[in-house]
């Protein structure tokens, strides 16, 4: 019998819900096991790294790394995982475009600093102790992987074959792409998404859209919307028409607006500027006859006023691979 | 001076490392747990909106959401100054009781139990959910799969999404329940209760009727009298969603029972130079370092922990196991209730009666005639500006804390996390476990070291949720403070 070919899946910095999803394909999990040597996975396995760099080059046929890139060990695992493996997957959205994680960005390193260990309800810390990357104890030295200034993609750091969208990724869909390697079926060109649609959530979407135009926005939690209609015409800010599709348009199925979770549809660069472009075309602010230049520009800020998070509202998910990136300096 | 490591510390949600120092005869100086990972949601959170917290901090942990979901909207609740219909309290537990479902079943059938059911000294390779399969057998995996799928289901169902849901909002929550789906989930809560009962045979089966077992959980290894943490409703019963929180001392005395609100008054969080995690602990016991007993300020926060602070648990079934766990480790009733039991493996019991409680719960809110009512939202019609959310999440007492502008902009977010409450615990049981099995250059076997991974794996730790709080890279900072502790002027290298 050949050997079964071997299956990883790394976490580098996330939150364990690819995992999650992954096991979230039930039953079919034993098919995996059935059909891969299921090898490294820390979530789930006992098998530890110095394991993984006995391995051959390339001999993991597959490995899904999730997570995004934040300290020098999740780079170094990312280079270790891309040498030994034939495929490397970025797995779900802190991977592929950074996720919430890459909201890091926004804000300086002093900053984050700051607010855990020195300044904070709780921390008792009059000695003013932070942790450091190497720290001398009475029996040796202890070392924590230093901290990049950003959160990096994976794509970022190493040469990347396919990536899964999603935070998580839906377990369908992680299915899917499973199952089309087990067939044997031909993958995609590399570079391409992996367990996604080539259209937007809109699409997905069971609302009906009637091309209304809005003339103000609404936050969450200000309306109670209906059920039926769709949500951005109703002035929340949906970002389905901003979105790749791939998760069956869930959160607008329980009357919450999409978050974007998915990234830009294929073809988008930036899901945030699609987003912008998007509104432009919505909002109107009514009747322009006769308005003063003031009144006019009045009306336009009051409805950017009621947008009092740009990046954490259209950025998301995908800071940290956006062409805006986060902060400059 | 010898050196073991053990890195990645496998089978726990996130990402951990053991430092175990030997001196020259062999034996163990001292070891170091650290926490060598950090994201940092406490600051890039500030400058977000106040209500896409629930979304945002669901990303803190895959495998927990849900809790982080409700203690965001509960600390909504009150920074928008509304009171929830009581319908929509419902359906948020409803939801809660299927999350913990899940969540204890996973944990006990793939993260702690092939630990005890594949066996501590089993190869590493078998030594997972597969190895666990194929001990139990097929018909059982298949079972453990069904319990978790239907429950996700349910989670999907009521929250909007399997993992990471949108549904809570300030004021309530975003969807009623109908008939159809009620009687559904009446049926799932049923199930449930048949595989907790399942599951705890199992674990009478497997552990309780092995000697070897019994032994390692009886043994003095994994032993620590610490002061534990839990919620408790207006009864002193355990509860998950909502109540005041109750510590008790090592001999089982009430020390102080606050809500949620004070929680700044009694805790303090301790920073070493050496992990990127802090370790919570009682601000009037005080912080002795990594010792036990009734001056050190260190406490528990886990499902046995809820069970120690306790007086009785609030569903019959429940209640005859929780009798059961306490009568056969020989706990005292003093002042009618139980001592508090001090064995960390017996943790992976309590679970499992959690497991039942939870169960029973779904059950009678399933069946709660208010339930299906379309009566779920709230308009906030203020914003107060601060809120304190906090529930049970499985491994410990969970709180989100936020202020905000009159925007509803944040200013300033703070969590104490399940897993973080019991970072010194874990210290405490992994230098424990190592002090009594590595002696005198003992020849340090893979079992072995997995005994020492067991001493923290029963707390069933989630680092990704411990590690929130991340400054991005670590620098050097030095700040000059005048008297009055104000920075007067700061160095960043």
């Amino acid at each position: 019998m050949a050997a079964k070919p071997k299956l990883s899946m790394y976490w580098a910095s996330s939150c364990g819900g690819c995992e999650v999803s992954l096991v979230n394909i039930n039953e079919k999990i034993l098919d995996v096991a059935a059909n891969f040597d299921f090898y490294f996975c820390p979530c789930l396995l006992d098998t530890k790294k110095k394991d993984i760099e006995a391995l051959k080059d390339g001999e993991i046929a597959i490995t899904f790394f999730n997570g995004a890139i934040r300290t020098e060990e999740n780079e170094e695992m990312a280079h270790l995982m891309r040498k030994k493996s034939a495929v490397l997957i970025a797995f779900g959205s802190c991977s592929y475009e950074g996720c919430i994680p890459g909201l890091s960005n926004l804000h300086t390193k002093a900053a984050h600093f700051d607010s855990i260990y020195l300044n904070n309800p709780t921390v008792d810390n009059p000695l003013g102790i932070v942790p450091k990357p190497e720290t001398t104890v009475p029996e040796g030295k202890l070392t924590i992987p230093a901290f990049y200034e950003k959160v990096k993609t994976l794509s970022q750091v190493v040469d990347v074959d396919y990536s899964i969208p999603g935070c998580p990724p839906e377990p369908k869909q992680v299915w899917n792409v499973i199952e089309a390697v087990i067939q044997g079926k031909t993958l995609p060109p590399k570079g391409s998404l992996l367990g996604a649609g080539n259209s937007t959530v809109c699409q997905e979407c069971e609302r009906k859209k009637e091309d209304k135009k809005i003339t103000r926005i609404y936050r969450t939690y200000e309306i109670i919307p209906d059920v039926e209609t769709c949500l951005l015409e109703q002035g929340l800010l949906c970002m389905g028409i901003a979105t790749s599709d791939g998760c069956g348009a869930l959160c607008p199925k329980v009357n919450m607006p999409c978050t974007g979770c998915y990234g830009p549809p294929v073809g988008t660069l930036d899901q945030g500027a699609k987003m912008v472009a998007a509104l432009g075309s919505i909002i109107d602010i009514g009747e322009k006859k006769g308005l003063s230049e003031d009144e006019l520009a009045r009306r336009a800020d009051l409805i950017i006023d009621s947008m009092p998070d740009y990046s954490g509202t259209f950025y998301k998910y995908s800071l940290a691979g956006s062409i805006l990136g986060g902060r400059k300096a | 001076m010898k050196r073991i490591s053990i890195d990645p510390i496998t089978r726990l949600e996130g990402h951990g490392k053991i430092e175990i120092f030997l001196n020259d005869d062999g034996d163990v100086v001292n070891t170091y747990f650290q926490v060598p990972e950090l994201r940092g949601f406490e600051q890039f959170c500030v400058g977000r909106l106040a209500e896409e917290m629930p979304v945002i901090t669901n990303r803190i942990c895959g495998v927990c959401p849900e809790a982080h979901h409700l203690a965001s909207v509960k600390a909504l609740d009150e920074l928008f100054g509304v009171t929830p219909p009581d319908a929509a309290k419902k359906i948020r537990e409803l939801l809660y009781m299927a999350f913990y479902v899940t969540d204890h079943t996973t944990h006990f059938y793939a993260l702690g139990g092939p630990d005890f059911i594949v066996g501590p000294d089993a190869p590493p390779a078998e030594r997972n959910i597969l190895g666990v399969v194929n001990k139990v057998g097929l018909d059982i995996a298949k079972q453990v799969i069904g319990c978790r799928a239907r429950n996700h289901h349910v989670l999907e169902m009521i929250g909007g999404r399997g993992i990471h849901l949108p549904a809570g909002v300030p004021g309530g929550w975003s969807k009623s329940i109908s008939e159809q789906e009620r009687a559904e989930i009446e049926g799932i809560a049923k199930e449930n209760i048949d595989f907790a009962l399942f599951s705890l045979k199992a674990f009478d089966d497997i552990v309780l009727k092995n000697s070897a077992y019994l032994d390692l959980i009886t043994s003095d290894i994994y032993v620590h009298n610490t002061y534990y943490m839990g919620l408790v409703d207006s009864q002193n019963r355990v509860n998950f969603y909502d109540g005041m929180v109750r510590i008790v001392d090592p001999e089982g005395k009430e020390l102080i029972k606050y809500h949620p609100r004070d929680y700044t008054s009694v805790i303090a969080e301790h920073v070493e130079e050496w992990s990127y995690l802090k370790y919570p602990y009682i601000k009037s016991v005080g912080w002795k370092g990594f010792v036990d007993g009734m001056d050190s300020g260190i406490y528990a926060a886990s499902p046995l922990s809820r069970l120690n602070v306790s007086d009785s648990m609030p569903t019959p079934k429940a209640q005859e196991h929780y009798e059961r766990m306490y009568e056969t480790l020989g706990s005292k009733k003093i002042n009618g209730r139980y001592q508090p039991i001090h064995h960390r493996l017996v943790t992976h019991w309590a679970r499992l009666i959690e497991l039942l409680y939870a169960a029973e719960h779904m059950l009678e809110l399933a069946t709660d005639p208010e339930i299906t009512s379309p009566k779920v939202r709230v308009i906030p019609e203020r914003i107060v500006g601060k809120g304190v959310g906090c529930v049970e999440a499985p491994r410990g007492t969970l709180t989100h804390h936020y202020e905000s502008d009159d925007k509803g902009v944040l200013t300033m977010v703070n969590m104490i996390v399940g897993t973080t409450n019991n970072y010194a615990p874990m210290t405490l049981s992994i230098k424990r476990a190592a002090e009594k099995l590595i002696t005198k250059g003992k020849i340090v076997e893979q079992g072995l070291l997995n005994k020492i991974e067991m001493a923290f794996r029963l707390y069933d730790p989630c680092l990704s949720c411990a590690t929130h709080s991340l400054p991005g890279q670590m620098p050097l900072i030095v700040n000059i403070r005048n008297n009055d502790g104000e920075v007067v002027r700061s160095f960043t290298r």
